[in-house]
């Protein structure tokens, strides 16, 4: 518009100051700007039509939308975000195997450690494992809770036994979370997860010999993760301590811990994490334990008291091809624990006189393991565990009886394992054991099934 | 003299404090690239995104990595799909994050599949059924108008957990409603000699674009959602495209090819890999230009 308005206009003005041209001349010009002007008329309406068309799809394309958040409405009166289908969030896990075992399980030991808790190869042949039951679910908007039930067989009788029961702060803010109630404690890598989260069908002969499997106990934990991109949380946790490889009847806080994880990510495909751990209790009061049953039936049962404190390393290290484990992944993992007492073991039922020794105890003991998940739906995996232990006191044979005695052994054991899982709730393992936990050399082999139904489980690093 | 010095100092402390607190961007902590994106357009530089995965990791099997665990303890705003595609480990997330902001009922808790109808909602919440979504197929930004009513919800979020920055969220969503109408608007013109195009995919991820594209899915190889197709369910599915032929099979870049590969070996069928989300140097814009065309590509 603005380029014909001057066109005319610098016309205008040249012919109204050069009155000499001739009248033919201002006639072709003028013809020329009518054409001109014509000519970009045209191409204006064409450029308005174009707008218009435009315009209109997007009025459309508005609609369109307008018409999706119409059927929103409509459908959040009948649906919301997940939680509520599954509140609360209630599982079963089913456990079951068959073992065999070159050497009777009863005779099972692990020279220089008291077995004590749940310690031991468990039942040959067909055999249920620990039947879970676990429900949980955000309380409100302060806690969370989460009790779990294991029902297993123990020496022919069904028992049921409350294996966590805790309430959790959410959202504390600062990085803060406390926890109470009834759990497994945060130290290792291992002990917090629960057995059927593990890659293989038994527990690392160290968390065997010092915890009789796995370290659970009665209190609170506070946990705090630090504003870094580095993961980084310290925590404690105080316990009343009755609970096995502690003991006696504590009025206040009978054990503690201590525990610092760090770690992170190295580019998209790798990640790791390390963790530093201490557990103590000052004041066990006659834990007792399985003593070296020569094969027979033990009556006399060894009990220590004193002090004891338990430190240990953990390392994790996972990788995927391109942070994406759901074709294949590996994940490699080290633990060491190392375990000082300091006190006195009596043999209870003996004597009299009862027989009693001073102990001055010193057991520690690795695994390291590395599974490979090498396509969808298949894993394998292998592990190693040593323990060594260089325990005194002041009788040798009361210590000897009581299984503290490492009889010129180390405990070593290698296991390999291969896994099918049809999907992300079921499990069939079959694992080969090649177990030198004492002098006679044990080959053990187990077929076991792990389901999980209900709730979706926790994908936990 | 140090009086001086030192009341200037004390200045330009609480100056620069000062001056850091009021220009400090809000973290959001995205579970999946395409929401990281989103954010980023509507929060421009007032926000410092994360995004917890990558566009060739499956938003299913995460876990929570103590990478992820830090960066959520420290998030303001957390956007994620919901519908539980992140139910594995975003909770987990949560808890151990003791961060209250983002917490489930709070401002700074952001689902995406809460603003949108969701299709293929199961009649029968079974796990014979495979991995099934109680709530629906979670798949929703595969829908450029489902992506608007989103981009809307998140803008009001933005604002309510940054409200001293609202008018320029605002003005970024005027924008981008602006730009993504035109997007879409072009893509529909584009695209439509796509219509009733016959597709075989691998997982259901790809719903909402069949919804919005007018796609016909014919098969699916997995045979049930999750589940990886066995060799039985394959030869079933060869059969059924005898029958009646497919242009197309469609997969995601983070998904095994296995399948796909034999059966297109097997068909003479073309091989689809899209990307199923946002690279990490693209835009939303960029991503939805990239899935068409190359979508465009093989029907030719």
């Amino acid at each position: 518009m603005h380029k014909i308005f001057i066109v005319t206009a610098t016309i205008a003005a040249i012919s109204s100051i050069n009155p000499v041209w001739a009248e033919s001349d201002i006639e072709a010009l003028k013809k020329q700007v009518e054409a001109l002007k014509k000519d970009y008329e045209q191409r204006i309406n064409a450029l308005e039509n174009r707008l218009k068309q435009s315009e209109e799809k997007a009025q459309l394309a508005q609609q369109k939308v307008v018409q999706v958040a119409d059927n929103v409405e409509k459908a959040k009166a009948t649906s919301r975000s997940g939680q509520r289908n599954f509140n609360p969030a209630i599982s079963l896990t089913l456990d079951g195997r068959y073992a065999d075992f070159d050497n009777d399980p009863n005779a099972y030991e692990l020279p220089g450690f008291s077995l004590g808790n749940e310690a031991g190869l468990g039942e040959e042949g067909f055999s249920i494992g620990h039947t879970e039951l676990a429900i949980s679910a955000n309380v409100d908007d302060k806690f969370y809770g989460k009790a779990t039930l294991a029902i297993h067989d123990h020496e022919g009788e069904t028992e049921t036994d409350l294996e966590e029961a805790y309430i959790q702060t959410l959202g504390l803010g600062n990085g803060l979370t406390i926890k109470t109630g009834r759990f497994y404690s945060a130290i290792g890598y291992l002990n917090e997860q629960h057995e059927h989260l593990w890659d293989f069908a038994d527990a690392p002969l160290i968390y065997r010999g010092l915890f009789g499997d796995q370290l659970r106990d009665d209190g609170i934990q506070m946990t705090y993760v630090a504003p870094t991109d580095t993961f980084l949380q310290i925590g404690t946790e105080l316990f009343r301590g009755d609970r096995f490889p502690g003991g006696g009847d504590h009025e206040g806080v009978g054990a503690w811990t201590a525990f610092a994880n760090i770690g992170g990510d190295i580019g998209i495909e790798h990640s790791w994490q390390l963790g530093l751990n201490h557990w103590r209790e000052n004041n066990v009061d006659g834990r007792t334990s399985s003593g070296h049953s020569h094969g027979g039936v033990a009556t006399e049962t060894p009990s220590f008291s004193g002090d004891s404190k338990i430190s240990s390393l953990d390392l994790v290290y996972k990788w995927a091809p391109n942070g994406n484990p759901t074709s294949r992944n590996f994940k490699l993992q080290f633990e060491y624990f190392d375990r000082r007492e300091d006190g006195s073991i009596t043999m209870l039922n003996s004597g009299p006189p009862e027989e009693i020794s001073t102990y001055d105890g010193q057991q520690d003991g690795w695994y390291t393991q590395a599974i490979y998940q090498f396509k969808p739906h298949w894993r394998t995996g292998i592990r190693y565990d040593r323990l060594s232990s260089n325990n005194k006191g002041s009788d040798e044979n009361i210590l000897a009886e009581a299984g503290l005695n490492d009889e010129g052994h180390t405990p070593e054991r290698y296991s390999a394992m291969v896994e099918w899982l049809p999907s992300e709730y079921s499990r069939i393992r079959l694992q080969y054991n090649r177990d030198d936990s004492y002098e006679d050399s044990d080959n053990q082999i187990f077929l076991q099934y792990t389901l999980s139904l209900g709730s979706h489980g926790a994908h936990q690093f | 003299m140090y009086d001086q010095i030192k009341k200037r100092l004390l200045l330009m402390l609480i100056l620069s404090l000062w001056a850091t607190n009021s220009f400090s961007a809000i973290n959001v902590f995205a579970c999946e690239p395409e929401w990281a994106s989103l954010v980023k357009v509507l929060g421009g530089d007032k926000v410092n995104v994360f995004s917890a995965t990558t566009s060739l990791q499956d938003p299913h099997h995460i876990q929570a990595r103590p990478s992820l665990i830090a960066r959520a303890r420290r998030a303001d705003l957390l956007v994620c799909t919901g519908a539980e595609l992140e139910a594995g480990w975003l909770p987990l997330l949560l808890r151990k994050s003791g961060n209250g902001k983002i917490l489930t009922g709070q401002p700074g808790y952001f689902m995406s599949a809460d603003h949108v109808t969701l299709l293929e909602k199961p009649k029968l919440l079974d796990r014979s059924e495979g991995d099934v979504h109680a709530d629906g197929n979670p798949h929703i930004h595969l829908d450029p108008h489902r992506m608007m009513l989103i981009a809307e919800a998140l803008t009001h979020t933005l604002s309510r957990v940054d409200p001293d920055n609202q008018t320029e969220y605002q003005n970024n969503w005027t924008n981008f409603k602006d730009a993504w109408s035109r997007a879409i608007t072009k893509w529909e013109q584009q695209s439509q000699s796509l219509q009733g195009k016959k597709i075989v995919v691998n997982h259901n991820s790809w719903v909402y674009l069949e919804d919005w594209l007018k796609l016909e899915r014919v098969a699916t190889l997995e045979p049930k959602p999750g589940i990886a197709p066995s060799s039985g369910h394959l030869t079933q599915v060869l059969s059924e495209l005898k029958q009646n032929q497919a242009n197309m099979i469609l997969y995601a870049t983070y998904q095994n090819d296995k399948a796909v590969r034999w059966l297109a070996q097997k068909t003479d069928i073309r091989v689809v890999a899209l990307p199923f989300s946002v690279s990490a140097d693209e835009t939303l814009f960029q991503w939805y230009e990239r899935l068409l065309s190359q979508l465009m590509d093989i029907k030719q």
